[in-house]
């Protein structure tokens, strides 16, 4: 579907016309990121983070291929293979760092992604389903980083997989038997080593193919916007391309500037220098940390430090995985009809203490599990799931959002369009919530 | 129906959370954390001030080549380099046939097979070969070392936090534990063949004492061979060692971000150019 003014594909060139008879894949390019489809004219950079996710998604699958034809999944030479790709494969080290900081490239477009998702609503109707989408890509990215961080066989790959895999251990009755199943044997090796990698192949086409539901998805109602109210006729949008094209070339450009920065000046920042040693079951790092785009969820994972009916670890992968689940239910949590954070003033206030409640889980989940950072992150975690699971259903109950535009050019020429967060001093009307 | 089940299992998670931190809280007062030795007394490690740090930093050749010939003669002994090849020392500066040499002349044999009865021997290095292991295995490394293990020293300097820094530290660090420390922990004394090193991460290292005295190596180029100089060529080394490509890196990112930038500007002008006039 798309709005009646969408451009029309109308290809001149005979052999255009030719395969727009046979396969019009020329047609389906132009619908979905073409001038074929009508975007709202006043998205702001926040807006940009989808494409650069594509982007990163593409970069990872690029250097992951020519990695692969020089790496050996095998715990004997994984860990040397790796050593002769930085020292004499040509480029080597350029695409192992690439792909490396890759990975924290693509977790921190995908973050920016979400949290813009949170803030202005894009969970809510008609566009649950690309949320929904969204977090089985963020699910299944996490799978994959996962996977391919024990890829190099360093002590905290190994010691990585060997926690997280440890993880299903904490379910009653079955959890050894799936965990041993998971690694194929009792604790990380040659057998876990090549699932990894062949999964962690295999994830990313994946990904892209859930890509292509979530976008088809989006395409149904169109892209949201910063006001949160709906395109009411041709003059809110403008076609995507030459539009956003344009923009999103720009925000191409700065996300390579801080790629290259961090991979050429900086490559092994966010990594641990304890994967510099190769793998060894018989001697355990004193921190076990895993890469920092996991830490909230880490910090979550450890909070949970008395049993209470359920022993405490149990508890912890429940709430650490629940911490995720959850958010497929915030379609139907947050019932506020209003769905920019700009007019909700309540939910603005409680949007930015999660936003630094994260960042604490964060930093809690990658210094060492000793206090005060277990207290911190328990005080944290408690806010995160008390922010998803009450505070948002709660609030839409009693907030008295701030009036909306009539439509999104009235509000573009009034200078209101959201391309800044804030609203200014507005006071609110009775519109209430419900 | 997601609502009153969300906000139970809301209520259900806080509740867990602050019975944990109402325990840990309780725990704490009672027993506060002792502090640990390592926690109190442990060292961050010292700039050494090397060429190939900061942003646009490159290897100084000469103090590489000294840093080789500290590793030769002194580290060599116990520590591999075993991801490192001969041919590589072309990279400090060394001719072919120097590097030919040096492989040939290297003290320990690249192992091999006899070629007329197949038994296990050894052979001459050549540039080809990587830096034979100073042990034939594990356990013969721990029974020359007191039980100890001597890493291989390839990527030592990317294997630690800070690690070209902490090479030279550790080097420098050797010194009598401290009488505060004593008097607090009076068991982290260093046991039977251990040696007091803040820089170590438990402070009690195996390795003796590496680098003792001044000319202990003679270097060629006239540098004087203090101990401080020593275990700054040493680390400058190893710094090499584990990022032989430190330089193309470098380079290659100042071209990109030139290229990058030029980039950003374009696009930044085609935004502006195709939005003009255009509300938004």
């Amino acid at each position: 579907m798309s709005f009646p003014w969408a451009n029309q594909y109308n290809p001149k060139n005979p052999f255009m016309r030719w395969m727009d008879d046979r396969l019009p894949l020329p047609r389906l390019v132009y619908n979905a990121v073409g001038a074929g489809y009508p975007v709202p004219r006043n998205l702001n950079y926040f807006w940009n983070f989808g494409v650069l996710a594509g982007a990163a998604l593409a970069i990872q699958i690029v250097t992951g291929i020519v990695l692969a034809m020089h790496y050996a999944a095998n715990a004997g030479v994984a860990f040397q293979s790796v050593e002769h790709i930085m020292r004499n494969v040509n480029g080597g080290w350029f695409l192992r760092y690439a792909h490396a900081n890759g990975a924290s490239m693509f977790f921190i477009v995908v973050y920016l992604h979400i949290f813009r998702g949170l803030y202005y609503g894009s969970y809510k109707a008609p566009r649950e389903m690309v949320w929904l989408l969204g977090l089985v890509i963020f699910l299944l990215m996490m799978a994959t980083a996962f996977m391919g961080y024990v890829l190099p066989w360093g002590q905290m790959s190994f010691w990585g997989a060997k926690v997280i895999t440890g993880l299903f251990g904490a379910i009653p009755l079955v959890g050894e038997p799936i965990q041993i199943w998971l690694l194929g044997g009792y604790a990380p090796d040659n057998a876990a080593l090549n699932r990894f990698f062949s999964l962690h192949y295999l994830l990313p086409f994946v990904i892209a193919g859930v890509i292509v539901l979530h976008i088809w998805a989006l395409h149904i109602p169109g892209s949201g916007n910063p006001t949160g109210i709906e395109v009411k006729g041709p003059q809110d949008t403008v076609p995507f391309h030459p539009y956003y094209t344009a923009k999103d070339g720009f925000g191409l450009g700065i996300f390579l500037l801080v790629f290259a920065i961090l991979l050429f000046f900086a490559p092994n920042y966010l990594g641990h220098p304890d994967n510099y040693i190769e793998a060894n079951p018989l001697s355990t790092p004193a921190h076990i940390v895993p890469e920092w785009y996991f830490w909230p969820f880490y910090a979550i994972l450890r909070a949970f430090t008395v049993d209470f009916i359920l022993p405490a670890k149990l508890w912890g992968v429940l709430a650490m995985f629940g911490s995720i689940l959850l958010l497929f239910f915030l379609p139907w949590l947050d019932k506020s009809p209003v769905r920019s954070g700009n007019f909700r003033p309540k939910f603005k206030m409680f949007f930015w203490i999660l936003v630094v409640d994260v960042l604490i889980l964060g930093y809690c989940g990658g210094a060492p599990a000793e206090e005060p950072y277990v207290m911190i992150s328990q005080v944290a975690s408690a806010y995160y799931f008390a922010h998803f699971l009450i505070i948002l259903p709660l609030i839409s109950l009693s907030e008295r959002p701030l009036p909306l535009p009539n439509s999104i050019i009235e509000a573009v020429l009034k200078g209101k369009s959201g391309s800044t967060l804030s609203t200014g001093t507005q006071t609110a009307v009775s519109a209430p919530a419900e | 129906m997601v609502r009153p089940i969300g906000i139970l299992a809301g209520l259900g998670f806080v509740a867990v959370l602050l019975w944990s931190l109402v325990w840990g809280a309780v725990a704490f007062i009672q027993e506060p954390p002792q502090p640990t030795a390592e926690h109190e007394f442990h060292k961050h490690p010292r700039d050494a001030g090397l060429s190939s740090a900061g942003l646009l930093g490159k290897y100084d050749r000469q103090q590489l080549q000294r840093g080789f010939q500290v590793y030769k003669e002194v580290c060599a002994a116990c520590h591999g380099l075993k991801y490192v090849a001969f041919r590589d020392l072309q990279d400090l500066g060394y001719s072919e046939a120097e590097v030919k040499a040096i492989a040939d002349q290297w003290a320990i044999e690249t192992p091999s097979v006899n070629p007329e009865t197949g038994e296990a021997a050894t052979r001459k290095n050549l540039p080809a070969d990587n830096f034979p292991s100073p042990y034939p295995n594990e356990v013969a490394a721990r029974a020359a070392n007191n039980n100890a293990l001597p890493p291989d020293l390839s990527l030592i300097a990317k294997a630690r936090h800070d690690g070209s820094n902490y090479v030279y530290s550790l080097l420098t660090g050797y010194r009598d534990p401290s009488p505060e420390l004593l008097r607090e922990f009076p068991d982290s004394k260093p046991g039977q063949g251990l040696y007091h090193n803040p820089y170590f991460a438990n402070l009690n290292i195996a390795m003796p004492p590496p680098i003792v005295s001044e000319g202990q190596v003679t270097y060629t180029d006239g540098t004087r061979p203090t101990v401080d100089q020593m275990s700054k060529d040493v680390a400058a080394f190893l710094t090499w060692t584990a990022e032989p490509k430190l330089e193309q890196r470098k380079s290659a990112g100042l071209a990109s971000l030139v290229f990058i930038l030029v980039f950003c500007f374009l696009a930044w002008g085609a935004y502006k150019n195709v939005w003009r006039g255009e509300p938004h």
